[in-house]
Protein backbone atom coordinates (compact mmCIF):
# COMPACT_ATOMS: atom_id res chain seq x y z
CA UNK A 1 0.00 0.00 0.00
CA UNK A 2 1.56 3.65 -1.21
CA UNK A 3 1.04 5.91 1.44
CA UNK A 4 2.47 8.59 -0.03
CA UNK A 5 4.91 9.96 -3.36
CA UNK A 6 7.00 12.22 -0.61
CA UNK A 7 8.08 9.77 2.21
CA UNK A 8 9.75 12.59 3.43
CA UNK A 9 6.97 15.20 3.95
CA UNK A 10 4.94 12.38 4.97
CA UNK A 11 7.29 11.87 7.96
CA UNK A 12 7.46 15.30 8.79
CA UNK A 13 3.78 16.03 8.35
CA UNK A 14 3.00 13.15 10.65
CA UNK A 15 6.20 14.32 13.42
CA UNK A 16 4.51 17.96 13.30
CA UNK A 17 0.97 16.34 14.08
CA UNK A 18 2.01 14.48 17.08
CA UNK A 19 3.98 17.29 18.86
CA UNK A 20 1.14 18.09 21.38
CA UNK A 21 1.80 14.70 22.57
CA UNK A 22 5.24 15.67 23.73
CA UNK A 23 3.91 18.71 25.30
CA UNK A 24 2.76 18.71 28.98
CA UNK A 25 1.38 20.54 31.25
CA UNK A 26 1.49 18.80 34.79
CA UNK A 27 3.88 20.03 37.57
CA UNK A 28 6.99 19.13 36.72
CA UNK A 29 8.10 17.94 39.73
CA UNK A 30 5.74 15.10 39.67
CA UNK A 31 7.31 14.30 35.90
CA UNK A 32 10.94 13.50 37.64
CA UNK A 33 9.99 11.91 40.49
CA UNK A 34 10.46 7.89 39.72
CA UNK A 35 7.44 5.45 38.41
CA UNK A 36 7.01 3.66 42.07
CA UNK A 37 7.23 7.30 43.74
CA UNK A 38 4.34 8.52 42.33
CA UNK A 39 2.06 5.26 42.04
CA UNK A 40 2.71 5.74 45.78
CA UNK A 41 2.07 8.92 46.04
CA UNK A 42 -1.25 8.66 43.38
CA UNK A 43 -2.50 6.10 45.77
CA UNK A 44 -2.58 8.30 48.88
CA UNK A 45 -3.89 11.22 47.08
CA UNK A 46 -6.90 9.59 45.05
CA UNK A 47 -8.41 8.66 48.68
CA UNK A 48 -8.01 12.36 49.49
CA UNK A 49 -8.58 13.64 45.94
CA UNK A 50 -11.79 10.90 45.89
CA UNK A 51 -14.25 14.00 47.26
CA UNK A 52 -12.28 16.41 44.84
CA UNK A 53 -13.10 14.19 41.82
CA UNK A 54 -16.69 13.96 42.75
CA UNK A 55 -17.11 17.44 42.94
CA UNK A 56 -15.69 18.17 39.34
CA UNK A 57 -18.25 15.25 38.27
CA UNK A 58 -20.57 17.35 39.53
CA UNK A 59 -19.80 20.20 37.88
CA UNK A 60 -19.59 18.87 34.61
CA UNK A 61 -22.87 17.09 35.05
CA UNK A 62 -24.22 20.75 35.85
CA UNK A 63 -22.47 22.51 32.98
CA UNK A 64 -24.16 19.92 30.32
CA UNK A 65 -27.20 20.21 32.21
CA UNK A 66 -27.10 23.82 31.58
CA UNK A 67 -25.75 23.35 27.98
CA UNK A 68 -28.67 20.95 26.38
CA UNK A 69 -31.17 23.53 28.21
CA UNK A 70 -32.94 26.60 26.67
CA UNK A 71 -31.73 29.84 28.34
CA UNK A 72 -32.97 32.62 29.72
CA UNK A 73 -29.69 34.70 28.76
CA UNK A 74 -27.12 34.26 26.17
CA UNK A 75 -24.22 32.90 28.39
CA UNK A 76 -20.75 32.43 25.96
CA UNK A 77 -18.26 31.45 28.65
CA UNK A 78 -18.82 30.84 32.39
CA UNK A 79 -15.58 31.34 33.97
CA UNK A 80 -14.63 31.66 38.14
CA UNK A 81 -17.59 33.75 38.61
CA UNK A 82 -17.46 36.27 35.23
CA UNK A 83 -20.25 35.62 33.16
CA UNK A 84 -19.41 36.32 29.18
CA UNK A 85 -22.58 37.40 27.16
CA UNK A 86 -25.65 39.06 26.95
CA UNK A 87 -29.21 39.41 28.81
CA UNK A 88 -32.23 38.44 26.98
CA UNK A 89 -35.87 39.68 27.58
CA UNK A 90 -38.29 38.01 29.66
CA UNK A 91 -41.66 37.95 28.89
CA UNK A 92 -44.03 36.67 31.17
CA UNK A 93 -48.23 36.45 31.56
CA UNK A 94 -49.07 36.86 34.67
CA UNK A 95 -52.13 39.31 35.42
CA UNK A 96 -51.11 41.21 32.22
CA UNK A 97 -48.19 41.13 30.36
CA UNK A 98 -44.29 41.70 32.24
CA UNK A 99 -41.84 42.57 30.70
CA UNK A 100 -38.11 43.09 32.18
CA UNK A 101 -34.65 41.78 30.93
CA UNK A 102 -33.02 38.80 32.00
CA UNK A 103 -30.41 40.84 33.77
CA UNK A 104 -32.53 41.30 36.81
CA UNK A 105 -32.28 37.81 38.05
CA UNK A 106 -27.85 38.32 37.71
CA UNK A 107 -27.55 34.74 36.33
CA UNK A 108 -29.86 33.06 38.68
CA UNK A 109 -28.76 34.07 41.48
CA UNK A 110 -31.34 37.56 42.25
CA UNK A 111 -35.12 38.09 42.68
CA UNK A 112 -36.62 40.03 40.07
CA UNK A 113 -39.44 42.10 40.57
CA UNK A 114 -41.84 43.85 38.12
CA UNK A 115 -44.82 45.81 38.55
CA UNK A 116 -44.98 44.50 42.57
CA UNK A 117 -44.32 40.69 41.59
CA UNK A 118 -41.52 38.32 42.31
CA UNK A 119 -39.16 36.45 40.09
CA UNK A 120 -36.75 33.69 40.67
CA UNK A 121 -35.44 31.19 37.75
CA UNK A 122 -34.85 27.90 38.84
CA UNK A 123 -33.31 25.24 36.30
CA UNK A 124 -34.26 27.74 33.61
CA UNK A 125 -37.76 27.34 34.83
CA UNK A 126 -39.55 31.09 36.28
CA UNK A 127 -41.52 30.52 39.19
CA UNK A 128 -43.32 33.20 41.08
CA UNK A 129 -42.23 34.23 44.53
CA UNK A 130 -42.31 36.49 47.23
CA UNK A 131 -39.66 39.54 48.07
CA UNK A 132 -37.14 37.41 50.04
CA UNK A 133 -37.33 34.48 46.76
CA UNK A 134 -38.42 31.67 48.86
CA UNK A 135 -39.52 28.30 46.91
CA UNK A 136 -41.86 26.02 48.27
CA UNK A 137 -40.28 22.57 47.26
CA UNK A 138 -42.34 19.03 46.95
CA UNK A 139 -40.48 15.78 45.96
CA UNK A 140 -37.41 17.87 44.78
CA UNK A 141 -39.33 20.25 42.52
CA UNK A 142 -40.67 23.46 43.16
CA UNK A 143 -44.39 24.22 43.21
CA UNK A 144 -44.51 27.63 42.92
CA UNK A 145 -46.84 28.78 40.55
CA UNK A 146 -45.12 29.17 37.05
CA UNK A 147 -46.09 32.05 35.12
CA UNK A 148 -46.81 31.61 31.14
CA UNK A 149 -43.48 32.15 29.89
CA UNK A 150 -43.25 33.69 26.36
CA UNK A 151 -39.40 34.78 26.51
CA UNK A 152 -36.96 35.50 23.94
CA UNK A 153 -34.63 32.13 25.05
CA UNK A 154 -31.88 31.44 23.44
CA UNK A 155 -33.67 29.09 21.24
CA UNK A 156 -36.66 31.46 20.21
CA UNK A 157 -33.45 34.40 19.36
CA UNK A 158 -31.89 31.55 17.22
CA UNK A 159 -34.80 30.41 15.42
CA UNK A 160 -35.41 34.05 14.55
CA UNK A 161 -31.54 34.47 13.53
CA UNK A 162 -31.72 31.12 11.30
CA UNK A 163 -34.90 32.61 9.74
CA UNK A 164 -34.30 36.01 9.32
CA UNK A 165 -30.71 34.08 7.24
CA UNK A 166 -32.51 31.74 5.15
CA UNK A 167 -35.48 34.29 3.99
CA UNK A 168 -32.36 36.46 3.01
CA UNK A 169 -30.48 33.81 1.52
CA UNK A 170 -33.69 32.35 -0.09
CA UNK A 171 -34.73 35.37 -1.47
CA UNK A 172 -31.64 36.49 -2.91
CA UNK A 173 -31.40 33.08 -4.59
CA UNK A 174 -34.89 34.04 -6.06
CA UNK A 175 -33.42 37.33 -7.38
CA UNK A 176 -30.19 36.15 -8.55
CA UNK A 177 -32.58 34.32 -11.05
CA UNK A 178 -34.42 37.03 -12.46
CA UNK A 179 -31.84 39.22 -13.03
CA UNK A 180 -28.99 36.68 -14.56
CA UNK A 181 -31.87 35.11 -17.30
CA UNK A 182 -32.44 31.76 -15.35
CA UNK A 183 -28.91 31.47 -13.95
CA UNK A 184 -27.88 31.36 -10.15
CA UNK A 185 -24.91 32.97 -9.03
CA UNK A 186 -22.87 33.07 -5.26
CA UNK A 187 -24.39 31.33 -3.06
CA UNK A 188 -27.37 30.24 -5.30
CA UNK A 189 -24.60 28.12 -7.14
CA UNK A 190 -24.42 25.75 -3.62
CA UNK A 191 -27.99 25.31 -3.28
CA UNK A 192 -29.36 24.72 -6.39
CA UNK A 193 -28.24 21.63 -6.43
CA UNK A 194 -29.43 20.80 -3.26
CA UNK A 195 -32.86 22.27 -4.24
CA UNK A 196 -32.86 20.22 -7.32
CA UNK A 197 -31.92 17.39 -4.57
CA UNK A 198 -34.60 17.34 -2.01
CA UNK A 199 -37.49 17.47 -5.92
CA UNK A 200 -35.63 14.97 -7.45
CA UNK A 201 -34.91 12.51 -4.87
CA UNK A 202 -37.36 13.15 -2.12
CA UNK A 203 -40.22 14.79 -3.34
CA UNK A 204 -41.02 13.30 -6.63
CA UNK A 205 -40.00 9.30 -5.51
CA UNK A 206 -42.26 9.41 -2.58
CA UNK A 207 -45.20 11.71 -3.38
CA UNK A 208 -45.55 11.36 -7.08
CA UNK A 209 -45.30 13.36 -9.69
CA UNK A 210 -48.72 14.55 -9.71
CA UNK A 211 -48.89 15.94 -6.04
CA UNK A 212 -45.50 17.23 -5.37
CA UNK A 213 -46.06 20.61 -6.53
CA UNK A 214 -47.64 21.33 -2.93
CA UNK A 215 -45.67 19.93 -0.74
CA UNK A 216 -42.20 21.39 -1.86
CA UNK A 217 -42.27 24.41 -0.57
CA UNK A 218 -42.95 23.07 3.32
CA UNK A 219 -40.00 19.64 2.21
CA UNK A 220 -37.51 22.59 1.16
CA UNK A 221 -38.11 24.98 4.46
CA UNK A 222 -37.96 21.62 6.81
CA UNK A 223 -34.88 20.91 5.61
CA UNK A 224 -33.02 23.94 5.33
CA UNK A 225 -34.09 24.94 9.03
CA UNK A 226 -33.50 21.81 10.35
CA UNK A 227 -30.40 21.38 8.93
CA UNK A 228 -29.06 25.17 9.91
CA UNK A 229 -30.02 24.80 13.07
CA UNK A 230 -28.21 21.41 13.48
CA UNK A 231 -25.07 23.25 12.17
CA UNK A 232 -25.58 26.23 14.50
CA UNK A 233 -25.94 23.76 17.44
CA UNK A 234 -22.17 22.55 16.63
CA UNK A 235 -20.49 26.57 16.73
CA UNK A 236 -18.85 27.02 20.18
CA UNK A 237 -22.18 29.22 20.76
CA UNK A 238 -23.17 26.64 22.45
CA UNK A 239 -27.05 26.52 21.29
CA UNK A 240 -29.07 23.47 21.45
CA UNK A 241 -32.61 23.75 19.59
CA UNK A 242 -33.53 20.77 17.57
CA UNK A 243 -32.12 19.09 20.79
CA UNK A 244 -34.98 20.67 22.40
CA UNK A 245 -37.98 18.15 22.27
CA UNK A 246 -40.55 21.42 22.55
CA UNK A 247 -39.09 22.54 19.37
CA UNK A 248 -38.94 18.90 17.57
CA UNK A 249 -42.39 18.00 18.56
CA UNK A 250 -43.73 21.92 16.80
CA UNK A 251 -41.70 20.60 13.54
CA UNK A 252 -43.60 16.95 13.77
CA UNK A 253 -47.00 18.51 14.66
CA UNK A 254 -46.64 20.78 11.21
CA UNK A 255 -45.60 17.13 9.04
CA UNK A 256 -48.98 15.62 11.06
CA UNK A 257 -51.17 18.68 10.39
CA UNK A 258 -50.14 18.73 6.95
CA UNK A 259 -50.74 14.89 6.27
CA UNK A 260 -54.01 15.01 7.83
CA UNK A 261 -55.66 17.79 6.28
CA UNK A 262 -53.95 17.11 2.60
CA UNK A 263 -54.92 13.37 2.83
CA UNK A 264 -57.70 11.97 0.27
CA UNK A 265 -59.92 9.37 0.81
CA UNK A 266 -57.78 6.03 0.37
CA UNK A 267 -55.98 7.14 2.73
CA UNK A 268 -58.78 6.82 5.37
CA UNK A 269 -59.68 4.37 3.33
CA UNK A 270 -56.64 2.21 4.13
CA UNK A 271 -56.83 3.31 7.97
CA UNK A 272 -60.61 2.60 8.82
CA UNK A 273 -61.33 0.00 6.31
CA UNK A 274 -57.98 -1.53 4.91
CA UNK A 275 -59.24 -2.70 1.53
CA UNK A 276 -58.46 -6.63 0.15
CA UNK A 277 -58.49 -8.33 4.29
CA UNK A 278 -60.96 -10.35 5.48
CA UNK A 279 -63.62 -8.58 7.85
CA UNK A 280 -62.24 -9.56 11.11
CA UNK A 281 -59.31 -8.54 10.15
CA UNK A 282 -60.23 -5.16 9.29
CA UNK A 283 -61.77 -4.35 12.67
CA UNK A 284 -58.27 -5.30 14.37
CA UNK A 285 -56.18 -3.59 11.77
CA UNK A 286 -58.01 -0.21 12.07
CA UNK A 287 -56.90 0.71 16.14
CA UNK A 288 -53.43 0.11 15.37
CA UNK A 289 -53.45 1.76 12.03
CA UNK A 290 -55.32 4.89 13.76
CA UNK A 291 -52.66 4.43 16.49
CA UNK A 292 -49.69 4.46 13.47
CA UNK A 293 -51.36 7.95 12.07
CA UNK A 294 -49.64 9.43 15.87
CA UNK A 295 -46.82 6.98 15.54
CA UNK A 296 -45.58 8.28 12.46
CA UNK A 297 -45.22 12.07 14.27
CA UNK A 298 -43.99 10.88 17.39
CA UNK A 299 -41.19 9.38 15.94
CA UNK A 300 -40.29 12.34 14.17
CA UNK A 301 -40.00 13.89 17.15
CA UNK A 302 -38.12 11.46 19.22
CA UNK A 303 -35.84 10.80 16.35
CA UNK A 304 -34.67 14.43 15.49
CA UNK A 305 -34.27 15.68 19.41
CA UNK A 306 -32.57 12.48 20.51
CA UNK A 307 -29.96 12.70 18.11
CA UNK A 308 -28.96 15.96 18.39
CA UNK A 309 -29.23 15.77 22.30
CA UNK A 310 -27.30 13.08 22.43
CA UNK A 311 -24.66 14.48 19.95
CA UNK A 312 -24.77 17.23 22.42
CA UNK A 313 -24.47 15.30 25.36
CA UNK A 314 -21.30 12.72 24.11
CA UNK A 315 -19.65 15.84 22.83
CA UNK A 316 -19.25 17.95 26.00
CA UNK A 317 -19.01 14.95 28.54
CA UNK A 318 -15.76 13.65 26.15
CA UNK A 319 -14.65 17.46 26.77
CA UNK A 320 -15.52 17.13 30.20
CA UNK A 321 -12.97 13.69 30.65
CA UNK A 322 -10.38 16.21 30.10
CA UNK A 323 -11.14 18.00 33.70
CA UNK A 324 -11.47 14.81 35.38
CA UNK A 325 -8.18 12.70 33.69
CA UNK A 326 -5.94 15.64 34.34
CA UNK A 327 -2.79 13.85 32.64
CA UNK A 328 -1.43 14.57 29.23
CA UNK A 329 -1.91 11.83 27.44
CA UNK A 330 -6.17 11.67 28.76
CA UNK A 331 -6.30 15.16 27.54
CA UNK A 332 -4.74 14.39 23.91
CA UNK A 333 -6.86 10.97 23.58
CA UNK A 334 -10.17 13.39 24.82
CA UNK A 335 -9.25 15.92 21.80
CA UNK A 336 -8.74 13.47 19.56
CA UNK A 337 -11.90 11.51 20.42
CA UNK A 338 -14.45 15.06 20.40
CA UNK A 339 -12.63 16.21 17.37
CA UNK A 340 -13.76 12.65 15.58
CA UNK A 341 -17.36 12.65 17.03
CA UNK A 342 -17.04 16.79 15.72
CA UNK A 343 -16.77 15.33 12.74
CA UNK A 344 -19.27 12.35 12.65
CA UNK A 345 -21.76 15.65 14.36
CA UNK A 346 -21.65 17.15 11.01
CA UNK A 347 -22.69 14.28 9.30
CA UNK A 348 -25.39 13.85 11.62
CA UNK A 349 -26.48 17.42 10.95
CA UNK A 350 -27.50 16.62 7.46
CA UNK A 351 -28.45 13.53 7.96
CA UNK A 352 -31.03 14.35 10.30
CA UNK A 353 -32.34 17.01 8.18
CA UNK A 354 -32.42 14.33 5.46
CA UNK A 355 -34.50 11.33 7.23
CA UNK A 356 -36.83 14.52 8.46
CA UNK A 357 -37.78 15.55 5.31
CA UNK A 358 -37.24 12.35 3.62
CA UNK A 359 -39.86 10.63 6.15
CA UNK A 360 -42.48 13.92 5.68
CA UNK A 361 -42.23 13.19 2.25
CA UNK A 362 -43.40 9.70 2.69
CA UNK A 363 -46.12 10.63 4.95
CA UNK A 364 -47.61 12.91 2.58
CA UNK A 365 -47.22 10.51 -0.55
CA UNK A 366 -49.19 7.53 1.77
CA UNK A 367 -51.30 10.53 2.18
CA UNK A 368 -52.61 11.39 -1.35
CA UNK A 369 -51.20 8.39 -2.91
CA UNK A 370 -53.70 7.00 -5.55
CA UNK A 371 -56.15 4.04 -5.54
CA UNK A 372 -53.85 1.95 -8.35
CA UNK A 373 -53.55 -1.28 -6.99
CA UNK A 374 -56.88 -2.63 -7.11
CA UNK A 375 -56.43 -6.02 -8.70
CA UNK A 376 -53.35 -6.41 -6.73
CA UNK A 377 -55.36 -7.18 -3.38
CA UNK B 1 -33.12 -0.55 40.65
CA UNK B 2 -30.17 1.13 38.80
CA UNK B 3 -29.17 -1.99 37.55
CA UNK B 4 -31.31 -3.48 35.63
CA UNK B 5 -32.12 -0.78 33.67
CA UNK B 6 -28.76 0.05 32.24
CA UNK B 7 -28.19 -3.82 31.52
CA UNK B 8 -31.31 -3.50 30.02
CA UNK B 9 -30.39 -0.35 28.09
CA UNK B 10 -27.20 -2.07 27.12
CA UNK B 11 -28.85 -4.71 25.50
CA UNK B 12 -30.98 -2.72 23.47
CA UNK B 13 -28.41 -1.00 21.87
CA UNK B 14 -26.75 -4.01 21.61
CA UNK B 15 -29.52 -4.80 19.17
CA UNK B 16 -29.67 -1.79 17.25
CA UNK B 17 -26.08 -1.75 16.71
CA UNK B 18 -26.52 -5.23 14.90
CA UNK B 19 -29.80 -4.20 13.33
CA UNK B 20 -28.18 -1.22 11.87
CA UNK B 21 -25.05 -2.92 10.82
CA UNK B 22 -26.80 -5.70 9.37
CA UNK B 23 -28.75 -3.08 7.08
CA UNK B 24 -25.04 -1.57 5.88
CA UNK B 25 -23.40 -4.76 5.19
CA UNK B 26 -26.67 -6.02 3.69
CA UNK B 27 -26.68 -2.20 1.48
CA UNK B 28 -22.84 -2.51 0.45
CA UNK B 29 -23.43 -6.31 -1.10
CA UNK B 30 -26.49 -4.78 -2.56
CA UNK B 31 -24.33 -1.84 -4.08
CA UNK B 32 -21.55 -4.39 -5.01
CA UNK B 33 -24.08 -6.27 -6.97
CA UNK B 34 -25.84 -3.61 -8.68
CA UNK B 35 -23.39 -0.32 -8.61
CA UNK B 36 -26.44 1.23 -10.54
CA UNK B 37 -28.66 1.05 -7.85
CA UNK B 38 -26.62 2.86 -5.01
CA UNK B 39 -28.90 5.67 -5.25
CA UNK B 40 -31.97 3.97 -4.20
CA UNK B 41 -29.73 1.50 -1.96
CA UNK B 42 -29.13 3.97 0.02
CA UNK B 43 -32.22 5.44 0.36
CA UNK B 44 -34.21 2.73 2.17
CA UNK B 45 -31.12 1.84 4.36
CA UNK B 46 -30.98 5.59 5.72
CA UNK B 47 -34.83 5.03 6.46
CA UNK B 48 -34.44 1.34 7.73
CA UNK B 49 -31.38 2.67 9.80
CA UNK B 50 -33.52 5.45 10.61
CA UNK B 51 -36.25 3.45 12.12
CA UNK B 52 -34.30 1.45 14.39
CA UNK B 53 -32.22 4.06 15.57
CA UNK B 54 -35.46 5.75 17.10
CA UNK B 55 -35.96 2.15 19.09
CA UNK B 56 -32.57 2.13 20.14
CA UNK B 57 -33.20 5.90 21.50
CA UNK B 58 -36.41 5.38 23.02
CA UNK B 59 -34.70 2.91 25.22
CA UNK B 60 -32.08 5.12 26.15
CA UNK B 61 -34.47 7.64 27.72
CA UNK B 62 -35.98 4.42 29.71
CA UNK B 63 -33.02 4.30 31.70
Amino acid sequence: MVISNKPLQFIIAILIACLPILGFANNPSENTTSQTETTAVAHEASAESSDESSEIKEQIKEVIGHHVLDGHEFSLLEYEGEHIGFPLPIILWDNGVQFFSSSKFEHGEAVAESNGNYYVIHHEKIYKTDAAGTLTEAHGHPINFQPIDLSITKGVLTIMVVALLMFLLFAGLAKSYAKNGGISSGVGRLFEPIVIYIRDEIAIPNIGEKHYKKYMSYLLTIFFFVWFLNIFGLTPLGINVTGNIAITFGLAVITFVITTFTANKNYWGHIFWMPGVPTPMKIILAPIELLGVFIKPFALMIRLYANIFAGHVVLMSLIGLIFIFKSWLGSSLSFMLSFAISIIEILVALLQAYIFTMLSALYFGSAVEEHHHEEAH
Amino acid sequence: MEIPKIVGAGLVVIGAGIGIGRIGGSAMDAIARQPEATGKIQTAMLIAAALIEGIGFAALFAV
